[in-house]
């Protein structure tokens, strides 16, 4: 891809029941308005939304794949993080 | 509205004059349509083509809802493929501007904004009309041409305030084109008839609010407005058309032409 190409954005849609944005692709565009625009041609020509979020992919910044131990496993022996550990007294009600 | 109208005797009845007008309408949004269409696979970008195959598509429903009704008010059984298949260039209503050729991506735009900037208060205005049919179409039309207007808009700014190569381009576009645009405000005793039932737009009116809306895209673009020199006329009011429409008919035909009735 030559530098001459639009930047890459990523595109986020709430859906008509949705309560959150999702993650539904990406595209180019030469700024951010023609992503909005381009992001309702390209993903919103079955009613798929009635919210569009536009971000530079650029300004997207990810967790290192190599990182993954050191993130994720220490959460995996610590089940007293998860509510349904406990026990819920028979007095409380309406939990 | 040039003398000569006035002394062609009114003999025109109001079906003769709403299939008239039906036509004009529906034969304008089918060639824009088409010529847009030339741009499949070749436009500067895949999310662009998109967009503008989408615009096309618009395009189409709104030509379909036009003829189909043309159709039926002219009670002989041509249905809307038979209008668009089977008629000869003579018989075409479309306005001059939009058979033009694309030319380059900016003058496809140029087309498309001076079109658009029409069509807006073309369909806003038609909403109002007492033919029931002919109102819902441009409820419908009005939402869509909105957004067509938003992007042709967008891309006159864009490359008229863009490099000098994109300005050069764009400013030619819209010289080429400025002398289609009178016939946006062409009227005839079709016109006149249907006004005075209640049913058609009166164009004149229109010109103030497209002139405004033009002008103002074109100065923020930093481009020049054309003087309003000689205008083309002809095509949507006799069916005298530029050479070019000939050739896309025989395209956009073709298939009908040589297998008539033919379904896939």
């Amino acid at each position: 891809m030559s530098s001459r190409d639009w930047p890459l954005w990523e595109v986020f849609i709430r859906s008509k029941q949705g309560l959150d944005h999702k993650h539904v692709g990406s595209l180019h565009a030469a700024d951010a308005q023609m992503a909005i625009e381009h992001a309702r041609d390209v993903y919103t020509r079955r009613l798929e939304g009635v919210s569009i979020w536009v971000v530079k992919s650029s300004d997207i910044h990810a967790s290192n794949p190599d990182d993954k131990p050191a993130f994720y496993d220490p959460a995996e022996d610590k089940v007293y993080r998860h509510p349904t550990f406990y026990t819920v007294p028979d007095a409380v009600k309406h939990m | 509205m040039t003398p000569g109208d006035a002394a062609v005797p009114t003999t025109l009845s109001l079906q003769q004059a709403l299939f008239e007008y039906a036509l004009r309408l529906g034969d304008t949004s089918l060639i824009l349509s088409h010529r847009l269409s030339e741009w499949c696979s070749h436009a500067p970008e895949l999310e662009e083509e998109v967009a503008l195959m989408n615009i096309a598509l618009d395009l189409i429903g709104q030509a379909r809802a036009l003829l189909t009704y043309a159709g039926e008010v002219e009670d002989k059984g041509r249905d809307e493929d038979a209008l668009a298949y089977h008629r000869d260039e003579r018989d075409w209503r479309n306005l001059l501007l939009v058979e033009q050729p694309n030319g380059d991506f900016a003058q496809t735009m140029a087309r498309q904004f001076l079109y658009d900037a029409f069509a807006v208060e073309f369909y806003g205005a038609l909403r109002q009309s007492r033919d029931e049919r002919l109102a819902a179409i441009a409820a419908k039309a009005l939402k869509e041409v909105s957004y067509h207007l938003r992007h042709s808009s967008q891309w006159v700014l864009r490359l008229g305030d863009g490099t000098d190569e994109s300005h050069r381009r764009m400013q030619h576009g819209i010289d080429e084109l400025w002398q289609y645009t009178g016939e946006l405000f062409r009227m005839d005793e079709v016109d006149r008839m249907l006004i005075a039932a209640g049913i058609a737009v009166d164009l004149e009116a229109l010109r103030p609010a497209w002139n405004a809306r033009v002008g103002d895209v074109l100065s923020e673009a930093t481009l020049i407005r054309p003087a309003d020199a000689w205008m083309q006329d002809g095509g949507k009011l006799k069916g005298l058309h530029s050479e070019h429409l000939g050739r896309l008919l025989a395209e956009m035909q073709f298939v009908q032409r040589a297998y008539p009735g033919l379904r896939w």
